[in-house]
C-alpha cells in the first residue's frame, strides 16, 4: 500500500532557522503521572532544542531506568534515544560520544539513578569531563517501585507511608562542585523560565554540564512532611543567579545595569548572560559556590540558577587527543597497519 | 611424547625449570634462555607459573626443548635450576630421576643431598657476583643473568646468539650489555671449568623455528583488534587480561597517530569497573565504532546485566575473557576453562551468545578480526575466550598473515541515502529470513531515529508488554543463533573420523590432546579428535558425536562446562561422553588426557 503523507502543516506556528516548529522537537506520549515534575522539563528541553535550532538528528539522548529515563522518549523523536539500564547512562555516554563527538548528548537521570546505583557512574563522568548535557531530575524518592527514600531525600523527610528518612542526602551539585565539573546548576521544574536559559546553556557548554531538576513526584512525594514537594520546594528556593542564553549568531540585546550582569562565553561561542540577584555571589569561583550552596541549605534553601561555570578544562576528546573527525568515520585505510606493518610487529617477536 | 621414566641423552628434547622469587629479574633471564633456544632453530614452549604478587613469593618457568614441536608442557622436569631456597625441597621432589640440579653453592645446602638419583651442579653464583660486581641491585639482577651463562654451557647455547639477544634488549643502554655479557661469560666458564659440558640432555642446532614468531596471545588479540580497525577500547584492569589492552594501547601508539595531524585515531577508556567498561563498549558500538573489551571471569559477573541489554537491544560488543581460576578472585594468576558456561548464557532471562574459542595466539589475532565481523554482522555480543595459559605464555606460532583485500564487514547498517528510498524504517524487523534485522547508526538522519531499549519491545522497536508481540521477537532472536552456528568457526578435527572413540577438546587444551592423539595411536589406540572453536556449534560438531560410540570430552574445569553445553545444546546422548577434567591451574599435559582415555578403556568403558 502507498499514500502520500499529509504535510505537517500548524497554523500560525512560530518556526525556528531551520523551519521547524516546536513540535518537531517533541517526542512520544508521556506515560507518566498527570502532573509529573518530569513531564514540565521534558517541555523545557524541547523548547530549549527548538529555541537553539538543532537538527533533531544531530542530538543523542540517553538514560539510565526510572521515571525521569524513561522520558528520553518524550522528546526529540528524531534524534536517536538509548534507554540503557539503572544508573549506567554515564557508561554509555562515554563510549557514545567516544566514537562520535559530533553529536549533541543528552542524558537524562534520576536521584536513584543518579546517586544510589549510579553515583560511581556520575561521579566519573564528571571526573572524565564528557561533552554531555546531564539532566538530573530529583524527586527525592523511588517512583517505578513505590514510593521508597532515594539518596537525596533530606533527613526528616517524611515517605508517603510516614517513615521518616534519617540518613544525610547526597546533593548532586555539591558533589559535581567538587569532582570539578565546570557546569553546574539547578533549577525547578515548575519554574520554565529559569529551567530553559539553563538547558540552552548546558547544550552549548563544552564538557559535562550537570542540571540537577528538583521534579515534585505528585504520586509519592508531593506531601506534607515531604522537602521535594512542589509547595515546600516554592517557600526554599533562593535563586542567586538567573540566567539569559544568547546565541552567538544574534546580537546581545539584553540591557543589564554594570555590576548587575556577567557575559559568559560559551565553547560554541554562545554567550550566556547572568543576572545576579544576590551581588555578591561570583558564579566562576568554585570555592565561593561550594560554600554558597552549603550555606543556604544550612537554612534549608535550595540555591537555583547557575551555581558554576568554570574557566575552560580539556574535555574526554581533548585529553585523549583524538581527530576532530568522528571515531565511527576515520576510513579503514587509516586504522589497519595492512600485511606490511604485520611483518614489522612480527620481527620484533623472533 | 618423551619417555617419563628417566631424563638422559635427550638432545633436542628436555624441560629446564627455573625456581626463582619473583622481583628478581628472572624473567629477563629466562626469557633470554628461551628466546636463544628458538633461534638457534629449535622449537621451545615456555611456561610462566607466577604469583599474585609483586616480589618475594615463589615464581617458576618451565622451558620444554621439543625438537618435535609438541606444544604443551611434557610435566616432567630434567633439569632444575633451583634459585629459591625457599622451594628447594619441592624443587628437588619435581626432579626426574636422572635430571640435573642446578643450585647456588655459595652456601651449604646439605639438603640437596638427599636424592642418589639426581645430578648436582652447584655453581657459586652469589660469590662470583660479589667478587665481579658492585651494589646489591647488581648483584641479585646478575646472578639471574649468570645462570643463564651456566645454562648456555650445560646446553650448548651459541654465546653469540646470546649477546645478539642481549644487545636487543639493551640496545639503548650500551653499558648493560657489556655488564650482562661479562655475567653470562662467568657463568659459561665456571660451568666449563668444572662439569662436564655439554649435558646429555642439550640443545643442537635445527632449522624448525623459520617463518615463526615466538608470541602471548594476550598480544595477538590486541593485535587482531587493530587489524579490525577497532577505535573504541573500555576496560578495568584484570590479570590475566591486562596485557591484552597494555599490547593494543602499544600498538596504537605505533600505528595509530594519524601522521599529517598527530591525533590518536583510537580511545581507550580506563573505566571505573567492569560495568562501565562493557557500557562504554556498548554506547560506543551502539554509536558505530568498533569497541571491545578485555576482561576475566569476575569482570564477566560484573557485566552481565549490559550483557543481556546487548543481547536485547541487538548491538554488538566484543568481549575477551582471558580465563583464570574461580570461583571468586580464585587463583588469579592460574589457568582455567572455567567461564564457558557463564560467557554462554551470561545474563538475566533467556540469553545465548556467541563465543569463540582460540587455541593459540594465532587463532587469538584471527579471531579477534572475526570476532567484530560477527559483532556487527549478528548485532550481538561476541566473546572471544582465551585463558592464561594461552594470553600470558609466549607461543611459538607461524607467522602471522594478513590480506590486504580485507574489509570490515560492517553488517546491517542502512545508510542515509537507502533510508530516503524507503517509506519508513523500523528497527526489528527480518526483511532477510536470516533473523538478523537492520539497524541505523545516531546521526544519520531523523528517519532512521529510533528509541534503543532493553525493556519489552516490538518488531517495529516501539515499546510492548504484548506477549505475543514479545514473543515473536524472541523467536526471530532465536532464528539469528541458528544464522550464527554456520558463521562462527568451524571446528577442526583429526583423525580418520571412522574410529570408535572419539576426543572432544577445546582451546588451550589442543597441544595436549594432540600430542596424546599420537601417543595413543602409537600403542594401537584408534581415536579422532574434534576441537571446537565456536558456540553455537555447528553441524559439524552434531556430526562427530554422532559418528562415535564413546567420545572423551577434554576440558580444564572441574564441572565439565564444555560437556554440559554439548549436552544442552545438540541432541548427543549424555552417556555417550566421558569427561577428562583437569582444573589444578596448571596448563595440561598429555600425559594426563592418556592416562584418563587408558583408564577408561581398561575400565572398560571405552573399547
Amino acid at each position: 500500500m502507498t499514500f502520500i503523507a499529509k504535510p505537517k502543516i500548524h497554523r500560525g506556528a512560530v518556526r525556528n532557522e531551520l523551519g521547524l516548529t516546536r513540535r518537531d522537537y517533541e517526542g512520544g506520549m508521556s506515560t507518566l503521572c498527570a502532573g509529573c515534575g518530569h513531564d514540565s522539563v521534558t517541555a523545557a528541553i524541547v523548547q530549549a532544542c527548538f529555541e537553539l535550532a538543532l537538527p533533531p538528528h544531530t542530538v543523542a539522548k540517553l538514560s539510565g531506568i526510572g521515571c525521569s529515563s524513561k522520558t528520553t522518549a518524550y522528546f526529540v523523536s528524531g534524534a536517536h534515544g538509548f534507554n540503557s539500564v539503572h544508573g549506567r547512562m554515564p557508561a554509555i555516554a562515554a563510549g557514545a560520544i567516544a566514537a562520535n563527538r559530533r553529536l549533541r548528548y543528552i542524558g537524562v537521570s534520576g536521584d536513584g539513578d543518579s546517586l544510589s546505583i549510579g553515583l560511581g557512574q556520575l561521579g566519573h563522568a564528571v571526573r572524565r569531563n564528557i561533552d554531555m548535557l546531564y539532566m538530573l531530575e530529583n524527586n527525592g524518592v523511588y517512583g517505578l517501585t513505590k514510593g521508597q527514600f532515594s539518596a537525596s531525600a533530606d533527613v526528616g523527610s517524611k515517605s508517603k507511608k510516614g517513615e521518616r528518612n534519617d540518613h544525610e542526602p547526597i546533593d548532586p551539585v555539591l558533589l559535581a562542585l567538587s569532582l570539578g565539573a565546570t557546569f553546574v546548576a539547578r533549577s525547578f521544574s515548575g519554574d520554565k523560565e529559569q529551567l530553559v536559559p539553563l538547558i540552552k546553556a548546558g547544550l552549548s557548554h563544552r564538557g559535562f554540564a550537570l542540571i540537577d531538576v528538583l521534579s515534585p513526584c505528585v504520586t509519592f512525594n508531593d506531601h506534607e512532611g515531604s522537602t521535594k514537594s512542589y509547595a515546600y520546594v516554592r517557600e526554599h528556593l533562593q535563586i542567586p543567579v538567573a540566567a539569559d542564553y544568547v546565541e552567538s549568531r544574534r546580537e546581545i540585546t539584553v540591557d543589564y545595569g554594570e555590576g548587575d550582569s556577567v557575559s559568559v562565553e560559551m565553547h560554541d561561542g554562545a554567550h550566556i548572560v547572568l543576572r545576579k540577584i544576590d551581588k555578591s555571589y561570583e558564579p566562576t569561583n568554585r570555592a565561593r559556590a561550594l560554600a554558597y550552596v552549603q550555606e543556604h541549605a544550612q537554612r534549608n534553601e535550595y540555591v537555583t540558577g547557575l551555581i558554576y561555570v568554570g574557566t575552560y578544562r580539556r574535555d574526554f576528546h581533548e585529553r585523549h587527543n583524538t581527530p576532530e573527525e568522528p571515531l565511527n568515520s576515520v576510513p579503514y585505510g587509516k586504522l589497519c597497519p595492512g600485511s606490511g606493518g604485520l611483518s614489522e610487529v612480527l620481527a620484533r617477536y623472533r | 611424547m618423551p619417555d617419563p621414566e628417566r631424563a638422559q641423552a635427550r638432545v633436542n628434547d628436555f624441560t629446564v625449570k627455573f625456581a626463582n622469587v619473583n622481583g628478581t629479574g628472572s624473567a629477563s633471564a629466562n626469557a633470554l634462555i628461551m628466546k636463544s633456544i628458538f633461534r638457534m632453530g629449535v622449537p621451545v614452549v615456555g611456561k610462566n607459573f607466577f604469583p599474585s604478587n609483586i616480589q618475594g613469593l615463589p615464581t617458576w618457568y618451565e622451558i620444554r626443548v621439543t625438537a618435535e614441536g609438541w606444544r604443551a608442557r611434557s610435566g616432567r622436569v630434567d633439569i632444575m635450576v633451583a634459585m629459591n631456597p625457599e622451594t628447594y625441597a619441592r624443587d628437588l621432589r619435581d626432579l626426574a630421576p636422572g635430571g640435573w640440579l642446578v643450585y647456588d653453592s655459595t652456601w651449604p645446602r646439605p639438603a640437596l643431598l638427599s636424592r642418589p638419583d639426581i645430578t648436582l651442579i652447584g655453581v657459586p653464583l652469589a660469590q662470583l657476583c660479589q667478587e665481579h660486581f658492585e651494589g646489591a641491585r647488581a648483584r641479585i639482577l646478575m646472578k639471574n643473568i649468570m645462570y643463564a651463562g651456566v645454562l648456555a654451557a650445560l646446553l650448548d647455547l651459541d654465546l653469540e646468539v646470546m649477546r645478539g639477544l642481549v644487545a636487543e634488549s639493551y640496545a639503548k643502554k650500551p653499558a648493560l650489555v657489556e655488564a650482562n655479557m661479562k655475567a653470562i661469560t662467568l657463568g659459561y666458564d665456571y660451568a666449563r671449568a668444572n662439569f662436564a659440558c655439554p649435558l646429555p640432555a642439550h640443545v643442537e642446532r635445527l632449522d624448525c623455528t623459520r617463518g615463526h614468531v615466538m608470541i602471548e596471545g594476550n598480544t595477538a588479540a590486541a593485535l587482531g583488534c587493530v587489524f579490525a580497525g577497532a577505535t573504541v577500547g573500555a576496560w578495568y584492569p584484570i590479570t590475566p587480561s591486562t596485557s591484552l589492552m597494555d599490547a593494543f594501547k602499544a600498538f596504537c601508539t605505533r600505528y595509530r597517530v594519524d601522521p599529517e595531524t598527530g591525533r590518536n585515531n583510537y580511545l581507550i577508556v580506563q573505566a571505573e569497573d567492569e560495568l562501565a567498561a562493557i557500557g562504554a563498549v556498548i554506547g560506543a558500538s551502539w554509536n558505530g565504532a568498533r569497541a571491545f573489551t578485555p576482561t576475566s571471569g569476575p569482570g564477566i559477573s560484573l557485566m552481565n546485566e549490559f550483557i543481556g541489554l546487548a543481547y536485547y537491544a541487538e548491538i554488538p560488543a566484543v568481549l575477551f575473557d582471558v580465563q583464570r581460576v574461580g570461583p571468586s578472585t580464585g587463583m588469579p594468576t592460574r589457568t582455567q576453562q572455567c567461564d564457558l558456561m557463564a560467557c554462554a548464557y551470561a545474563s538475566h532471562g533467556d540469553t545465548r551468545h556467541v563465543l569463540l574459542f582460540p587455541a593459540d595466539p594465532e587463532e587469538c589475532f584471527h579471531f579477534a578480526v572475526e570476532a567484530f565481523d560477527l559483532a556487527e554482522r549478528l548485532q550481538t555480543p561476541v566473546f572471544v575466550l582465551l585463558d592464561l595459559d594461552i594470553g600470558m605464555n609466549d607461543w611459538m606460532i607461524p607467522d602471522l598473515q594478513w590480506d590486504d583485500a580485507y574489509q570490515p564487514d560492517r553488517g546491517k547498517v542502512l545508510t542515509a541515502e537507502q533510508l530516503e528510498g524507503m517509506e519508513k524504517f523500523h528497527r526489528y524487523l527480518d526483511p532477510d529470513g536470516d533473523g538478523i534485522p537492520w539497524r541505523t547508526l545516531p546521526g544519520v538522519g531523523s528517519k532512521g531515529a529510533y528509541f534503543t531499549r532493553g525493556s519489552g519491545h516490538n518488531k517495529l522497536g516501539s515499546y510492548t508488554e504484548d506477549s505475543a508481540e514479545y514473543q515473536e521477537v524472541m523467536e526471530r532472536l532465536v532464528a539469528k543463533f541458528r544464522t550464527a552456528a554456520a558463521m562462527v568457526p568451524a571446528a577442526v578435527s583429526d583423525g580418520t573420523g571412522k574410529a570408535k572413540l572419539g576426543i572432544v577438546s577445546i582451546g588451550s587444551c589442543d597441544g595436549a590432546v594432540r600430542e596424546a592423539l599420537d601417543a595413543l595411536r602409537r600403542g594401537g589406540v584408534a581415536i579422532d579428535y574434534l576441537r571446537v572453536r565456536g558456540f553455537p556449534f555447528g553441524a559439524e560438531v552434531e556430526a562427530f558425536l554422532a559418528a562415535h560410540e564413546t567420545v572423551f570430552v577434554v576440558e580444564q574445569n572441574r564441572d565439565a562446562q564444555l560437556k554440559s553445553l554439548l549436552v544442552l545444546e545438540t541432541p548427543v546422548e549424555k552417556r555417550k561422553l566421558h569427561s577428562i577434567l583437569h582444573y589444578s591451574g596448571l596448563p595440561l599435559t598429555a600425559q594426563y588426557v592418556v592416562d584418563g582415555v587408558t583408564a577408561a578403556i581398561s575400565r572398560g568403558q571405552a573399547a
